[in-house]
């Protein structure tokens, strides 16, 4: 298959991604859906490596990967914390998380 | 074959993609989640990435999704009685424009990246890619990548331990569990409470229930610091939690 098809597919889960990001109210399923446009990046970065025929993309796709376990596990923790103290877990009612 | 094989998997890809972002339950939108991710390590391993496909497998379905099915678990009975609440709830202003607006910025991101995709002038993005050769130590085996992980990004190797040491340690402190959380004038933190910090979840609270560990940290019976209080503290026996149980609010 052509590079240009796994770029389409890389292009499509991250535009998903975003909307859910947009759209969605739950953490949670944020969470999911940054998971879901990292997936994404990842995707085109093993398919520019493979066009290369060089192995620094998946090095960095690897990376990604770290990076997004790491935000999951913060991620989580936050949302661990929200629901000990009783506050609604909402992304639009979580408005005194600003300060 | 492969070109079976890759439309099976990008149909996976996006339809676990779907499902994360339209599915209303967390816990459905985990598992369209897991579809979504083994999908993907069938395109990477299409793409001869044979260590990332394993990672991806190993790390992303089996670790990280073992944890966000954890915390559905968790948090996801308050989950449900909250939607309800908030179905009843009048909406406030901004919500019903919020999905046309999503849609249609996510739309137009689509098209400016089809737009770079088709006008890019890499003539190698219409080919198969790079000339490869199967091998014990070719491109993508984890020979391949231990190599380059190891020589040529050592120092990215080592940062990235250290982030994840960095989140493991802010996970455990995020989510620990501590008393006098609902008192707020117990919120303001001071030197003092780095030096020790109070009610950090010791096993005494956590195992018989903070009743009993007040009880047993010198029969301080008033709930809130009075001075008698603070004069048995002073005095009593240094047990962890001691005198900071008493301030907790459960």
């Amino acid at each position: 298959m052509n590079i240009g098809w796994y770029l389409a597919v890389s292009a499509i889960v991250f535009c998903v991604g975003a909307f859910g990001v947009m759209t969605r109210r739950n953490p949670l399923v944020v969470l999911l859906c940054l998971e879901l446009m990292l997936n994404g990046a990842n995707l085109s970065l093993v398919a520019f490596s493979r066009m290369w025929g060089n192995g620094d993309g998946q090095i960095l796709a690897l990376i990604v990967m770290t990076v997004a376990a790491c935000e999951v596990c913060i991620g989580l923790g936050m949302i661990v914390a929200i629901h000990r103290r009783r506050l609604p877990i909402d992304v639009d009612e979580l408005r005194e998380l600003q300060g | 074959m492969s070109a079976v094989l890759f439309f099976i998997a990008a149909i996976g890809v996006i339809a676990g993609a779907i499902g994360v972002v339209s599915f209303s339950n967390p816990f459905y939108a985990v598992l369209a989640l897991v579809g979504h991710l083994l999908s993907l390590a069938v395109l990477f391993l299409l793409l001869r990435a044979e260590f990332v496909a394993a990672a991806q497998v190993v790390v992303y379905a089996g670790a990280v999704m073992v944890l966000y099915v954890f915390v559905v678990a968790y948090v996801g009975d308050e989950e449900q009685s909250l939607g309800g609440r908030l179905t009843r709830r009048p909406r406030s202003r901004g919500v019903d424009g919020r999905k046309p607006t999503g849609a249609l910025f996510a739309g137009l991101l689509l098209v400016e990246l089809f737009i770079a995709l088709l006008g890019s002038g890499l003539k190698m993005v219409s080919s198969e890619g790079a000339p490869y050769a199967p091998g014990p130590r070719t491109y993508g085996t984890p020979a391949y990548i231990g190599n380059l992980l190891l020589t040529r990004f050592l120092l990215v190797f080592e940062t990235a331990s250290l982030l994840l040491l960095v989140a493991a340690v802010g996970g455990v402190v995020l989510a620990r569990r501590r008393g006098g959380l609902e008192d707020d004038d117990e919120a303001v933190l001071t030197p003092l409470d780095i030096l020790r910090p109070r009610g950090t979840g010791t096993m005494t609270e956590g195992v018989e229930g903070l009743a009993l560990a007040r009880s047993r940290a010198g029969g301080v019976a008033e709930p809130d610091g009075s001075p008698q209080d603070e004069g048995s503290r002073v005095g009593g026996p240094p047990v962890a939690g001691n005198g900071q149980a008493s301030r907790s609010g459960w």
